[in-house]
């Protein structure tokens, strides 16, 4: 590094002269970059190419760096491929329909992700369900209603929830929430067991569902509200006003300007939070018992969901038949992921335009 | 028939729909309310718990400076040295790799891509990135680090995964900290005959530094609770490991997720000890942040 700066800084005093010489080009130095590939065309005295090369090299490193985040994306599903093909060639068991996910017998395996499916879309909605009024409430609360003065800390304890780590949640939600929230779950499948949400689960009271579903809430709560106050932020300040002079109370405005202006950012806020709650790893790990009866789709059963199952049985994997069966359920983690995130980033980017 | 009675009633209606109007307005401040408060619930909650269970293991000075080395599970006493040491340390390595690449990353995004499709790409990858759940990249670097390249697990592997979770966030706020540094900056210093590389580093960057800064500590905050990379890369460990190439490595997450398994007393002080004792580190990490941003904010006036 020493080396090159060291030459580098009488080269770099002639550069305004030598620049100055030329005609064009050089009086907008962005256009000068823009053109380094084309100069050698051009007649250049030898002097000019140093600060050339350390321009290169900067962008070079630049250029390389993003291309290297877009490679990376495309490695992640790659790599995640390449080790799950092997046990999906092996699978004696049909990957999207079953419910069984048996690999202690490498010379038999039999793994299916439905269970997996199942469980995670559901709890992942359930949470989705709770935390998107909530959200919107908020940062419809922080943009609009709350006072200024107080707006500021207010949006900061809401994003403070964002900072606790995810396993602090999983051990309130199992050894706090569970037992507080144990005699409403009893009356919701005593009254409404009839609905298949609501029916008897497959595992005791506590570890099952509905306590997850709630603490996923809580934890894409933050995202939720972030992101909608943010476009909620970019409603126009005249339509505002101009609603407000011909005689809007603070909720016409909300109604007649801000929710036309921020629904499509608030839909895509939520997306998001469920890209989030798919992934959630260690606090459903925590919270969910594992059960060996199949998932009958009430909020009370147990199970696991794909990021919970493999946090908890991949340490112990020693071969890689079985390890690649986790990472065939990892990758279509990846996927689901990745298409909800996509869309929901796809809606914002056209919002913002 | 509507059209004449509704003129004779018209200050009546009207009143009428204000007071509903009145009511409506009110009603709907009494529930963005509401669902404020419902959401410090939680928070104060969660805090709450934790503080009141862990409070006790913390403010033990043993707490700071042993491990648990050779202690029995149900055998109260011992500390987390071992696991603070863990957490800062992968959290360190993922961020000496994790920043200068962001900030590149960042830097190609301001300065060069502008609204070239490769910068699109990379601004939709780097979406991407953030919504990557921790424990498909701790697969990820699984599949690259120790299935292809056959390295054993290791802390250094947990910190490659927490560099994937980390990335994004760095190169969202830096990219936000170059956009706001003025043009005029920029074009003073290119009139001066600076190259642009060194206008980058010695105009742009300590411009956008106090910005940069916070945004960095609150990423490397953020990772440096996350549990599911520990869980898959790295094997606990209950004395302190310096080698990060190699062997079992505790963290505070991991440590947690272990003695989660262990039903005694002991156990339990140490799941919410440890919860306080990450807490507070991230919690340090964020006063640092302001810090620093204070420290390396560009003088006015």
């Amino acid at each position: 590094m020493s080396d090159p700066t060291t030459p580098g800084s009488p080269a770099a005093t002639e550069d305004p002269g030598e620049r100055r010489g030329l005609p064009g080009g050089a009086t907008v130095p962005e256009a000068g970059i823009a053109f380094a590939s084309a100069e050698p065309v051009a007649p250049e005295p030898a002097g000019k190419t140093f600060v050339q090369r350390g321009d290169r090299i900067f962008r070079v490193l630049a250029v390389g760096s993003g291309a290297f985040v877009v490679i990376l994306i495309g490695a992640i599903g790659l790599f995640l491929l390449v080790q799950a093909i092997p046990p999906l060639l092996d699978n004696n068991d049909n990957f999207l329909t079953s419910r069984t996910f048996d690999v202690e017998d490498t010379a038999n395996l039999k793994f299916g992700i439905l269970d997996l499916l199942l469980v995670t879309v559901e709890v992942s909605l359930f949470a989705l369900l709770l935390a998107m009024p909530v959200g919107l409430a908020i940062a419809l609360f922080l943009t609009q209603y709350a006072p200024r003065r107080l707006a500021r800390p207010m949006a900061y304890a809401v994003d403070l929830l964002a900072a606790v780590p995810s396993i602090v949640f999983g051990l309130w939600g199992i050894f706090v929430l569970a037992p507080v929230i144990e005699p409403f779950s009893s009356w919701l499948q005593a009254n409404l067991g009839f609905i298949f949400l609501f029916s008897d689960g497959n595992v005791r009271e506590g570890p099952n569902l509905f306590t997850a579903g709630i603490v996923l809430a809580v934890m894409i709560l933050p995202i939720i509200t972030a992101i909608t106050r943010e476009i909620f932020d970019q409603t126009p300040r005249t339509q505002i006003e101009g609603a407000l002079a011909l005689g809007a109370t603070r909720w016409e405005v909300v109604k007649t300007v801000v929710w036309p202006f921020g629904k499509g950012g608030y839909v895509a806020a939520s997306m998001l939070g469920l890209g989030r709650a798919l992934g959630e790893t260690i606090a459903l790990a925590i919270i969910l018992a594992a059960t060996f009866e199949a998932f009958s789709g009430s909020l009370f059963d147990g199970g696991a969901t794909f990021a919970s199952k493999i946090a908890l049985s991949f340490a112990e994997l020693n071969n890689p038949l079985s390890a690649g069966a986790y990472i065939a359920a990892g990758l279509v983690l990846f996927v689901l992921t990745f298409v909800v995130n996509a869309i929901a980033r796809a809606v914002i980017v056209r919002k913002v335009d | 028939m509507a059209a004449p009675t509704a003129v004779v009633d018209a200050p009546a209606t009207f009143t009428k729909l204000a007071t509903r109007r009145v009511i409506t307005n009110q009603a709907s401040s009494v529930v963005v309310w509401l669902a404020f408060l419902l959401a410090l619930v939680p928070l104060i909650w969660v805090v709450w718990t934790v503080v009141g269970n862990g409070i006790s293991a913390v403010l033990n000075s043993a707490w700071w400076s042993q491990s648990l080395s050779g202690l029995l599970a149900q055998e109260e006493g011992g500390g987390v040295y071992h696991a603070i040491f863990g957490t800062l340390v992968q959290g360190l390595i993922c961020a000496v790799i994790a920043t200068p690449i962001g900030i590149m990353v960042a830097i190609y995004l301001v300065e060069y891509g502008a609204k070239t499709r490769l910068a699109r790409t990379v601004t939709f990858m780097i979406d991407i990135l953030t919504g990557v759940p921790s424990i498909v990249a701790a697969l990820f670097i699984f599949s690259v680090w120790i299935a292809v390249f056959g390295f054993p697990r290791s802390a250094f592997a947990v910190s490659l995964a927490l560099v994937l979770l980390m990335l994004p966030v760095v190169v969202r706020s830096t990219e936000e900290m170059l956009k706001i540094v003025p043009d005029d900056l920029r074009e003073a210093s290119y009139a001066l005959g600076v190259p642009k590389w060194k206008t980058i580093m010695r105009v742009v960057i300590p411009t956008a530094l106090s910005g940069m800064l916070t945004g960095i500590m609150l990423a490397l905050a953020r990772v440096m609770g996350e549990t599911a990379p520990v869980l898959i890369l790295v094997a606990y460990a209950p004395f302190i490991n310096t080698n990060v190439f190699g062997g079992n490595m505790a963290s505070l997450p991991l440590l947690m997720t272990v003695e989660r398994n262990n039903p005694t007393d002991a156990g339990f002080d140490r799941i919410w000890g440890a919860a306080v004792t990450l807490i507070l580190i991230i919690t340090l990490f964020q006063l640092l942040a302001t810090f620093l941003a204070r420290l390396t904010r560009v003088k006015t006036s």
